[in-house]
C-alpha cells in the first residue's frame, strides 16, 4: 500500500511539473492549470489512503470549511483585486504550515524522541509559515486599503528592532531543538515570527507590494518543503521546493524591472521621506499644456498608429472597458491600436494583461516593453492612462533620481503624447515626471474612466 | 532517509528553476497564482497529522483550521488562476466559446 501511495505521489508531482510547463504559454496555460489541479487531487486522495487514517469527520469538516470559504472568494473577486486575493491565499497557506508545526510540537512534546533534523525543519516551517501568514495579511490590508498604503515605520529603531525580534524567534527555536519542551517556547517562536511578518511588511510602500507578495509566496513554498522534510513526505518536498524556486525567480524578475534590490525593499528604504523630498523639489512652476476630450479624439482620429500605455490608474478607475471601446472605434477607422505593457504596470507582473484581457482586448495587440519601445518612434499618439513612473524619462537622464536605471517605456519618442491623469500629483515613487512638461505632451485631467468615455463620445460624433 | 529527502529537495529546486524561467512576462500573474495554489499542498501535512491520530481538543481544532486553510489555498488558488487564464484566450476562440456557452 505504501508503495502504491508513493507511486501516486510521483504521478502527482509529475503532473505539477507538467502543468507548470503548460503555464508557460498562453495556449496551453488553462490546461496546465487543470493538470496541476488534477495532480493536487491525486496527492490528496493518496494521502487519505495512508494506512491508519482516522478522524474522518474532522478531516471532512476542514475540507468542507475550506471549500465553502475558498470557492466563493475565488469566484467573486474582481480582477483589479487579484493581487490582494493572491496575498490572502498565500497567507492561509503559510498559516496552515505554522499551525501544523505547532501541533507537531505539541504531539511530540517538543520533538523529544524525534531526530534533530525533524525539529529543525519543523521550527523553520513554524517561523517562515508565521512570517508568511502575518506578512501576507498586512499586504492584503494595504492593497485593500484597510491599512494606509504609505510606509509605516517607527523610525531608525525599526531595523535593529526587527533583528532583535528575529534573534528572539531563533533563540526560542534553538532552545526547543536542544531539548526545551515548554509550550511557551513554541508560542514565543510563532509570536516573534508574526511580529517580524507585520513589522517587515508595514514599512513597505504600495509600489513594492508585488515584490513582497512574490517573496512571501516563495517563502510559503519553502516552509511547505521544510514541513515535507519533517513529515518525510515526498509530495510536500517537491511541490514546496518548486514553488520556492519559482517564487524566488519571479521576485527577482520583479525587483529587476523596478530597479530595486530585494534587501533594500525588505529593509523598507524606498517611498519614504527622502525620496518624497527629492520629488517635490523640481519643476512645479513649469508650464503644463492641458487638452480636452474633443481635441484628444480628433488628434487620435487623424493618427495612423496609437499606442495605449495603461497603468494602475486605469485599473483603479475601471476604465479598461471604455478603453477597449475607444480602441474598437479607432480600429474601425483603420487606425492601428496597440498596448504598451510595462513589466510592472499594475501591481504585479502581467496584471495589466489580465485586466485588458478581461475587457476582451486581443492578446496579440498587447506589446511587451522592448517591442513597444521599438514601436514608439513610428507612433503618432501615445495615450498614457494612469501610468506615471514607468514613463518617466528621468529614469534614464537623471542619475540623482531615485528611479534612475529603471527600464521605462520611451513614450516621449512618439510624435505626440496625451496623458490622462487625475491631477499633477506624483506616482507611487513620489517623484516628478518630466514627461508631463514635454512640449509634445498634452494633459487631460480627470478620472480616467470619464475621460476615456468623453473621448469615445467625441469619436462617435466625428 | 534524510539524505534522500535532501537530494529530492535540491533536484526539485532545479526543476522549479528550469521550468519557470521560461514563462513570458504576460503570464507572470497567473503563474504566481498557480504556484500559490500548488503550495496549498501543505493540506497534506494537515491530513497526515490529523488522520494518523492527533489527540486533544486543541490539537484537533488547530488541525481542522490548518486543513481549512490549506483547502482555501488549493481550491481558491486553482479557481482564481483559471479565471485569469480564461481571459487570455484569443478573440476568435473566445467568441466561439461564448457561442458554445449560449
Amino acid at each position: 500500500m505504501t508503495t502504491f501511495i508513493a507511486v501516486l505521489y510521483i504521478i502527482s508531482f509529475s503532473l505539477f511539473i507538467y502543468g507548470l510547463m503548460g503555464l508557460t504559454g498562453p495556449r496551453t496555460a488553462v490546461r496546465g492549470n487543470w493538470i496541476a489541479a488534477t495532480g493536487m487531487g491525486i496527492a490528496v486522495v493518496a494521502t487519505l489512503l495512508l494506512p491508519g487514517m482516522g478522524n474522518w469527520w474532522l478531516i471532512a469538516l476542514g475540507i468542507v470549511l475550506g471549500t465553502v470559504i475558498g470557492v466563493p472568494a475565488a469566484r467573486k473577486v474582481k480582477m483589479t483585486a487579484m493581487p490582494q486575493m493572491v496575498a490572502l491565499f498565500n497567507g492561509v497557506g503559510g498559516g496552515a504550515v505554522a499551525l501544523i508545526a505547532w501541533v507537531e510540537f505539541r504531539t511530540t512534546e517538543g520533538f523529544q524522541d524525534e531526530p534533530l533534523y525533524v525539529a529543525i525543519a519543523s521550527l523553520f516551517a513554524a517561523i517562515i509559515g508565521s512570517v508568511s501568514f502575518w506578512g501576507s495579511n498586512i499586504a492584503f490590508g494595504k492593497l485593500q486599503e484597510l491599512i494606509p498604503g504609505k510606509p509605516i515605520t517607527i523610525g531608525k529603531l525599526q531595523q535593529p528592532l526587527n533583528v532583535v525580534v528575529l534573534l528572539a524567534a531563533v533563540a526560542c527555536a534553538i532552545v526547543i531543538a536542544s531539548g526545551g519542551s515548554s509550550q511557551w517556547l513554541i508560542i514565543g517562536v510563532l509570536v516573534a515570527a508574526a511580529l517580524i511578518g507585520v513589522m517587515v511588511v508595514l514599512p513597505i510602500g504600495g509600489a513594492d507590494m508585488p515584490v513582497v507578495i512574490s517573496l512571501l509566496n516563495a517563502l510559503t513554498g519553502l516552509s511547505a518543503a521544510a514541513m515535507g522534510l519533517a513529515l518525510d513526505n515526498t509530495a510536500l518536498i517537491v511541490a514546496g521546493m518548486i514553488v520556492g524556486a519559482s517564487g524566488s525567480i519571479l521576485t527577482n524578475l520583479m525587483a529587476k524591472a523596478m530597479n530595486r534590490s530585494i534587501p533594500a525593499i525588505v529593509a523598507g528604504g524606498f517611498g519614504g521621506g527622502s525620496a518624497a523630498a527629492v520629488g517635490s523639489g523640481g519643476g512645479e512652476d513649469r508650464p503644463v499644456r492641458s487638452t480636452s476630450a474633443g481635441d484628444a479624439a480628433i488628434q487620435m482620429a487623424y493618427a495612423s498608429k496609437v499606442m495605449v500605455v495603461p497603468g494602475y490608474g486605469m485599473a483603479v478607475a475601471q476604465a479598461q472597458h471604455a478603453v477597449r471601446e475607444m480602441a474598437d472605434l479607432l480600429e474601425s477607422k483603420g487606425i492601428e491600436v496597440l498596448y504598451a505593457i510595462h513589466p510592472v504596470a499594475g501591481r504585479m507582473p502581467g496584471h495589466m494583461n489580465v485586466l485588458l484581457a478581461e475587457a476582451d482586448v486581443g492578446y496579440e495587440s498587447l506589446k511587451e516593453m522592448d517591442e513597444s519601445n521599438s514601436q514608439f518612434p513610428q507612433t503618432d499618439v501615445a495615450l498614457v492612462i494612469g501610468a506615471n513612473d514607468v514613463t518617466n524619462p528621468a529614469a534614464q537622464s537623471d542619475p540623482n533620481s531615485p528611479i534612475y536605471g529603471m527600464p521605462i517605456l520611451h513614450v516621449n519618442a512618439s510624435r505626440s503624447v496625451i496623458v490622462l491623469k487625475r491631477s499633477m500629483s506624483s506616482g507611487f515613487a513620489g517623484i516628478d515626471n518630466a514627461l508631463f512638461y514635454d512640449p509634445k505632451t498634452a494633459m487631460l485631467f480627470g478620472d480616467a474612466k470619464s475621460s476615456v468615455a468623453g473621448i469615445v463620445e467625441e469619436l462617435k460624433a466625428l | 532517509m534524510l539524505v534522500e529527502s535532501l537530494a529530492v529537495l535540491v533536484l526539485a529546486g532545479f526543476v522549479g528553476f528550469a521550468v519557470i524561467s521560461k514563462v513570458p512576462n504576460t503570464l507572470h500573474t497567473p503563474l504566481m497564482s498557480g504556484t500559490n495554489a500548488i503550495h496549498g499542498i501543505v493540506l497534506l501535512g494537515g491530513l497526515i497529522v490529523l488522520g494518523l491520530g492527533a489527540e486533544g481538543v486543541l490539537n484537533k481544532i488547530l488541525l481542522v483550521i490548518a486543513i481549512a486553510f490549506g483547502t482555501i489555498n488549493v481550491v481558491g488558488g486553482f479557481l482564481v488562476t483559471d479565471r485569469m487564464l480564461g481571459m487570455f484566450k484569443e478573440k476568435p476562440k473566445q467568441d466561439a466559446a461564448k457561442e458554445d456557452g449560449k
